[in-house]
């Protein structure tokens, strides 16, 4: 990340307007950002669904209204994605499964984001053979079968989360947490999971920035390590750890979906893409638009987090390399 | 190259290890066992039943009685499938996942590299964009959306195949398509990064000024440098293989052994659940291995790190 490197910025001997018309790394990387169409798109794209999903509920009674008479109608004036078998709005329940799957997606994120920069910086920053240890550990658990870890934490924690539901309910007296338990659980299983790339590359960044002068100039100022990884070093990789965390976006949807798919996931009442998938995938002989809908909809907001990444990756000029 | 493999052969035994203990015990300490789903039984034959597969005993010598069996290859009795032993049910499910796994890789590969190989060559013509573009499809349709709906086109509108079953090799076509397709999409990209790569560099340059032809210089000297990232994605796509396989035997109601470990886990068959873990860790860090001595073997450069 030499472009972000405090080199790179405008040294002291500019006058304050010369620096008004300069241009900062970050700048930069915006300019780029906005020439790539791709992702421009992306972000408006995602813009826009989040919108929808968040705001898109207050508008719409429809999300839990039934119609058993109607049943399930394919596309039409009134319902424009059709209802589905009990007689709901299939629109409305997208989005409202949306605001789950973007939840999860941004939340269990930044579990991952947060474990996998503490370890890999860490790891980076104390080197030796703390490091050799903790990234032979991050090796290993690469070659373990996680999905099997997670399916099996989602089915054996469940009754657990349940009764922190119930005790959520009765001695917190928290009516509308539906489902929370099961919520926290599938951030953490995610979160477990994903941040095995992102400590990889944060300790990539940190190893070739930490024999940088100021680092120097910090140590023999006296600060301690916590101060120097998380005030001095840290602020200086957030290039890559953007980048990567909105690669991981997409990676957590996925897997969330993967495990609601599996009837593991987020449960009913609440929904998710994934589960509204699920729900298509077993009635789309006779209602297709069950499946073809809310499928279209959760690709083309991997698509557009895929390549706002790839944009971002561009524009922020980090490499590809792992190590 | 022999010390290596055997000091990561010795790596594993521990790690299989914890993987072993961590299962055992957290499936042990989570309420429910797996006689309390069934019809109501009297603790007298509750009691029986505990005690006919040794459940009775204190927890540390289920354990080390599970560890000691496990030494002689013998994964216990199923607890759902009267009068079955695990080794039974893996020996009869698991050829179809393996088979089902290695169609879809075949499929990924030859797939992906001839996309990634033409993408590279024709590199910004229309023939590049169109693999690219097919590649991030790839990426970002999710086999669970993919597969229902290669099914709804083909099986239920055209009628071609049928929507499920393993029974005839035409079978086989949509479950190893939907599962290939998404791996062939990482491989295309990888490849075309690759060869891209190689391609520009000055051993190229020689082999054409030498009057090398162009399929000899793409498929004798590029080829090899361009697929060593495919070659350390193959460790990933494996493991990505063989659980990927949970959805899809889900969809086409394929009797492998993805779907048992499924229902076997919300059945709480304890010694299936243990078994089918401890034979996936096994093969998913055996076939790593497998991978990384390709890589060092392709790349002697890697031997010093």
């Amino acid at each position: 990340m030499p472009s972000l490197s405090p080199q790179s910025l405008p040294s002291a001997e500019v006058t304050p307007d010369q620096l008004e018309q300069g241009s900062s790394p970050w700048r930069d990387a915006w300019a780029r950002l906005r020439k790539n169409r791709l992702a421009v798109a992306g972000g408006i794209v995602l813009l826009v669904l989040t919108a929808l999903c968040v705001c898109g509920p207050w508008f719409s009674q429809t999300y839990q209204d039934q119609n058993l008479d109607l049943g399930a109608v394919g596309p039409s004036g009134a319902h424009w994605l059709g209802t589905d078998t009990l007689g709901r709005d299939l629109f409305a329940r997208i989005l409202y499964g949306g605001r789950i799957s973007i939840m999860v997606g941004l939340v269990a994120t930044f579990v991952a984001l947060t474990i996998g920069v503490t370890y890999g910086a860490v790891a980076g920053f104390l080197g030796g053979k703390t490091d050799t240890v903790m990234m032979r550990i991050v090796d290993i658990m690469y070659a373990l079968p996680f999905t099997i870890f997670v399916i099996l934490l989602m089915v054996f924690m469940k009754e657990p989360s349940e009764n922190l539901d119930a005790w959520l309910r009765n001695t917190v007296h928290l009516e509308g947490l539906q489902g929370f338990g099961n919520m926290l659980l599938l951030f953490a299983a995610i979160g477990a999971v994903e941040w095995l790339t992102m400590a990889r590359i944060v300790r990539g960044q940190v190893l070739s920035i930490k024999r940088m002068e100021f680092i120097e100039a910090a140590r023999s100022l006296g600060y301690g390590r916590r101060r120097i990884i998380f005030r001095h070093i840290i602020p200086n990789i957030l290039g890559p750890i953007i980048v990567y965390s909105t690669l991981t976006v997409p990676a957590v949807m996925l897997l969330e979906a993967f495990l609601s798919f599996l009837g593991l996931g987020v449960q009913p009442p609440m929904s998710s893409w994934g589960a509204l998938i699920k729900d298509g995938a077993e009635k789309m002989e006779e209602f297709w638009w069950l499946l073809v809908f809310p499928g279209s909809v959760f690709s083309l907001t991997l698509f557009s987090l895929n390549f706002l990444g790839d944009g971002l990756r561009d524009a922020l000029d980090v490499r590809a390399s792992k190590d | 190259m022999l010390r290596f493999i055997a000091r990561r052969l010795l790596e594993t035994i521990p790690v299989l290890l914890i993987i072993i203990t961590a299962t055992f015990f957290m499936i042990r300490f989570v309420p429910g066992g797996p006689f309390t789903a069934e019809k109501a039984v009297t603790p007298e034959i509750l009691r029986n039943l505990e005690a006919h597969y040794g459940l009775n005993k204190p927890l540390y010598r289920q354990y080390l009685d599970y560890l000691g069996s496990l030494l002689h290859g013998d994964l216990g009795p199923s607890f759902k499938y009267p009068n079955r032993t695990v080794n039974e049910i893996i020996g009869d499910k698991l050829p179809v996942s393996l088979e089902l796994g290695f169609i879809s890789l075949a499929v990924a590969l030859v797939l992906g590299l001839t996309l990634g190989v033409l993408a590279a060559i024709k590199r910004n013509t229309w023939i590049d964009y169109v693999c690219s573009s097919a590649a991030m499809i790839g990426i970002c349709v999710p086999t669970f959306v993919l597969g229902p709906l290669l099914v709804l086109t083909f099986a239920i509108h055209f009628g071609w195949v049928n929507a499920s079953g393993w029974y005839t090799p035409i079978d086989r076509v949509l479950p190893c398509l939907t599962l290939g397709c998404v791996y062939a999409a990482y491989v295309a990209r990888l490849t075309r990064g690759g060869m891209l790569e190689v391609l520009n560099q000055d051993y190229i340059r020689t082999a054409r000024a030498k009057g090398a032809s162009e399929t000899r210089v793409i498929f004798r000297h590029a080829l090899r440098g361009g697929l060593l990232p495919v070659v350390s994605f193959l460790g990933p796509a494996i493991a990505g293989i063989l659980t990927g396989s949970f959805v899809i035997e889900t969809i086409f109601q394929i009797p492998g052994l993805g779907r048992e470990f499924v229902n076997s886990a919300f059945n709480r068959d304890y010694t299936l659940v243990l078994g089918t873990v401890i034979l996936y860790a096994t093969l998913i860090i055996g076939l790593n291995l497998v991978v990384d001595v390709v890589q060092v073997w392709l790349n002697p450069k890697l031997k010093f790190e």
